[in-house]
Parts: C-alpha cells; structure tokens; sequence
C-alpha cells in the first residue's frame, strides 16, 4: 500500500477530501455571513437555522411533492430567501438604529425558535435524502475511490462561491453593494434605494445557506440540528478569514476544512479543537483575520 | 427652482439650523458663505435628506422634498459632491464614477466628462481613494454630472487644494453653468466664489442672515469681512 509520511495513502486521500467537503459547507455559509455582516451589520446567527431549513424544504418538496433534488436546487434557496425578506422586513429592520449586540440576540433568538420548530414537528433522529440518480456510485481515481456525489459537492459549492465573487467583486450591482457597506446614506443620496438593497443582501445570504443546506441533505441525515452542528465552526472561519472578506471566507473555509481533515490523520485527538487552536493564533497574530482590513 | 423656508435641522438633541430661508434660480451658481460650524453642510445634508430630522419646507421644482428619503431626492433631481468627497476605496475610478444612479436625460456622457478630467480617464482602474485629492475631488465632481440631476450641491469643492486645481474646479463650475446646469456651492474662499456665483447667501449660527449679488461684493467687503472674520 503507498504510505505518505508513514500514514496509508487512501487515509489521507479519504480525510482530504471529507475536509474539503466540510470545507466547502464552511465556505459557503461564511461567504454569506460575510455578505450580510458587510451590509447589515449584524452578525447574523440564525444562519445555521437557515441552512437547516434549505435541507428541511428539499426534504418536503421530494416527499411531499415529488420535486427533485435539482429543482429543490433552484427551489429551496427562493423558498428560504423569501423567508429572509420576511425576517428582515419585519424584525431585523428594526434593529438597525440599536447596538450591534441586539442584531445577534435576535437572530440567535430566531434559529432557537426555528430549530425548536423543526424539532417539535419532525423530532431531532433525522431523515434520510437520497442520493439523487445522476450522482450515485463513486469512481475510481487510482490513489482512491471517489464518491460522485461528495465530487459534487466540492465542485458546486466552488463554483457558487466563485460566483458570488464574481458578482460582488465585478458586476455594477456587487460595485453598489460594495459602496453602501462603506457608506450607505451617500449611496442612497446617489439614488440608490438602500432599504431594499439591504432586505435583498439578507435574503440573498439566506439563499446562499439554503443551497448549502439542500447540498448537503444526501451527505447528513436532514436533521433539526445539522445547522448549530456547523454553526459554531463557521463563525470561527469567519473570525479568522476577517469579518466581512469574501474572498476571505471562501479561502478560510476550504482552507480550515482540509486542515481539520488533515488534523484526523495525524493527530486525531486534536480534530475537533484545530479550528479553534488556528483561531486563537491568527487572532493573535492579526486581531482583523487574515484578510481583514484592520478597522 | 429651489425654495428654502423655515428650515430646522437637529443631530439629536443638538439643534443646528434654525429657520434657514433662501432661494435658488434655475440656472444660477448660488454660494453660502459663512464661518466655520455655521450650518452650511448641514443645510446641504438637509437639501439631500441626509440629516435625520428636519423640519419645514423644502420645495424643488414645485415639489415638497422635506419628508422625502434621499434616494427619491436623487431621482427628483438633486445631486451632491459632499464636503468629505465620498469616494468609495473599494472601488475604482470607473465604478465610482458609474456608481450614482441616471435619474433624468441630460446628464453629461462619459466621453464629455473624459474631456473635461482628462486625469480620470488616465486612471480609470485605480483605486478611488488612491488618486491625490485633487483628482479625488474631480471625481467627486464628474461623478454627479452623468446623473442628469439639475441642481448640484458642491460642498467646499477647492477646500485644501493647491491653486492650479483650484482654478480648473472654477473653469468646471463655469463650464456646467454654461450647460444650463444650476449650482449651490458652499465656500470658505469668497474670492473663489467671486469668480463662479451670482449671488452669494451669508450663514451665521444656523440662519440665513445676508444675501449679496455678486455684483455687490466688492462694495461689501467690509460688512463680508465681519461676517466671515477673516
Ligand atoms: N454629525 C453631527 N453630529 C452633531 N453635531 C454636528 C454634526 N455635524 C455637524 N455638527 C455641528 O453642527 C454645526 C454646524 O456644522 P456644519 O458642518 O453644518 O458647519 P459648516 O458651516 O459646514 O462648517 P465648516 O465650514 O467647518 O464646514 C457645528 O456646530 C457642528 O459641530
Ligand atoms: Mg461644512
């Protein structure tokens, strides 16, 4: 068997690719927060409630309706979306004139209740969500056998983030965005209805979590929980990426998920604490993240 | 074009502009003149539904703007250079010349303003705030031109510049005048201004308190001194 620092090759190969798998969840949901901090202000922690219920609505949609895992692709996201509009319109709008510290306690209080919901009404065991047809099997790499659909996963999850970039970073509408979380009222003075623009950025990070949750409903069980489950270590990648850096967060997040996988092979113990080890180092080394601007 | 009545304005508790009256032409280059924390800017962020609260009236083209919310301020014509500059560092020149939204025909095209800031077009991908404060400032200018909005309030516009620029900022305000284009401009510098503007208001703690044509300033030049204590 190949070894690679002693260590048997499909071992590494397996737990590389499970962390650019959790990678690339991280990278995803910490793009969006990083997307709605840059504009709201808020940290928002009713993320991970926002992800779960992506899954929850791809869950429905399959077994209720009969909608696909590729329409639910499409689907669940707007569902999710418009749920944001409607938390924004209604509840998180009114907190902008307040201390950041009432932003979080909302949105904390949100995904308590929205995880609360979802385990009163479907328990907390989890369901299952197949594999849809197109991505079962894996293939055979040579060094490895690759599952297809965590191939898939990698590669849809890069791709939107990568999008997302290319949105914000490129296109006139990212160029708005971009100004308003500089300096909102002169944006809006410019004739740019800011209100709606804010409402339309946290329902589109809400949209972002959401895809994450329907990519990730074949690989978890669709579970109440599965959001607080990576909730936490999300907001770590978001600390050490630099609150508010896209390209930070994509980097980070992939970055920290290999690093966690690769931390499985070498020093198990250690796996579930390295995140945070790195935490602790980059804040102290740069208190704004790695591609943070300091303030 | 503009009518200004019984203007108030408060930053919280602290009120600032107390009954501010005054007028503007279409067409003219008006100026309000006055010391320092005399309420200028505030009047202008007022104009631009930038100051929370306000009261009184405030009438564009007929229109009552008072109550509005900036970006509908925007699109009913108005467009502002604020004193700060506003350029935006996480965006180029271009983006932040692109950046305010087209509200009416009219406004200049890109290649008239390339004529006009030839040193924009020379540093189209750089970053805003990387460009020296002059080509900040004209940027901060160009900007608003593309709009189409037809009353532009330029806040300080030569503040801390060296004199060439300022001298290419007056030969602008002349130019956009010439395009029937109408101007509220805030000055600390009245030989400046004596140079682009009709008329000039005078400021003093939040009020309107003179109003002098330009023709008159050389004879007023005593009373302006006072004024401004300079
Ligand atoms: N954001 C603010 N919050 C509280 N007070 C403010 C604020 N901005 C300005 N002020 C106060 O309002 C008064 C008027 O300020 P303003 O900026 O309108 O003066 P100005 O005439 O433009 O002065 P300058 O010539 O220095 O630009 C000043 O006393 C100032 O301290
Ligand atoms: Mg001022």
């Amino acid at each position: 068997m190949m070894m690679i620092f002693g260590y048997p090759a499909p071992l590494m190969f397996g737990q590389l690719l499970l962390g650019l798998i959790n990678g690339a969840f991280y990278a995803l949901l910490s793009l969006g927060l990083a997307v709605i901090f840059g504009m709201l202000n808020i940290v928002n922690f009713a993320h991970g409630a926002l992800f779960m219920l992506g899954a929850f609505v791809a869950w429905g949609m399959l077994y209720y309706l009969g909608i696909n895992y590729w329409w639910a692709l499409l689907l669940a996201p707007i569902v999710v979306g418009a749920f944001g509009v409607v938390l924004e319109k209604l509840l998180i709008s009114r907190l902008y004139k307040l201390d950041h510290v009432y932003g979080l306690l909302l949105t904390f209080g949100l995904a308590l209740i929205i995880e609360g919901l979802a385990r009163n009404e479907f328990g907390s065991s989890g369901m299952p969500y197949a594999i849809p047809r197109q991505l079962q099997g894996a293939v055979n790499l040579g060094f490895m056998f690759l599952p297809i659909y965590r191939g898939w996963v990698v590669v849809a999850a890069a791709v939107m983030c990568l999008a997302t970039w290319l949105v914000i970073e490129k296109t006139s509408l990212g160029a708005t965005l971009r100004a308003a979380t500089e300096n909102a009222p002169l944006v809006q003075a410019f004739g740019v209805n800011v209100p709606r623009m804010i409402t339309l950025t946290y329902a589109g990070g809400a949209a972002l979590a959401a895809f994450a949750g329907v990519l990730a409903a074949p690989i978890y069980s669709v579970n109440p929980n599965m959001g607080a489950n990576f909730i936490i270590v999300v907001f770590a990648v978001v600390v050490i990426g630099g609150m508010g850096s896209i390209l930070g967060s994509v980097v980070t997040g992939f970055g920290l998920g290999v690093i966690e996988g690769m931390t499985k092979v070498f020093y198990p113990q250690g796996s579930a604490t390295v995140i945070f080890v790195v935490m602790v180092i980059v804040l102290l080394a740069r208190p704004a993240g790695l591609f943070g601007k300091s303030a | 074009m503009l009518e200004v009545r019984g203007l108030n304005a408060w930053y919280g508790e602290s009120h600032i502009l107390h009954g501010v009256d005054f007028d503007v032409r279409e067409g003219e280059v008006v100026t309000l003149l006055g010391r320092n924390g005399a309420g200028k800017t505030t009047t202008m962020k007022s104009l631009m539904g930038l100051v929370p609260r306000r009261e009184g009236h405030i009438r564009f083209q007929g229109q009552e703007t008072i109550g509005l919310r900036p970006d509908l301020i925007a699109r009913a014509g108005i467009a502002i250079c604020p004193e700060e500059r506003g350029i935006f560092a996480s965006l180029n020149v271009t983006e932040n010349l692109m950046l305010p939204r087209q509200v009416a025909p009219g406004g200049l095209d890109l290649a008239t303003i390339y004529t006009l800031f030839p040193n924009l077009k020379e540093r189209a991908s750089s970053q805003g705030t990387k460009l020296s404060g002059g080509e900040q400032q004209m940027l901060a200018i160009a900007r608003i031109l593309r709009t189409g909005a037809r009353l532009l309030l330029l806040d300080e516009p030569t503040e801390g510049l060296a004199p060439v620029i300022v001298q290419q900022i007056g030969r602008t305000i002349r130019e956009i005048k010439a395009r029937g284009f109408t101007v509220l401009l805030v000055e600390q510098n009245f030989h400046f201004a004596a140079t682009v503007a009709d008329r000039h208001y005078v400021m003093e703690h939040g009020r309107v308190v003179d109003m002098i044509p330009n023709a008159e300033l050389a004879s007023s030049m005593d009373k302006l001194h006072e004024y401004l204590g300079v």
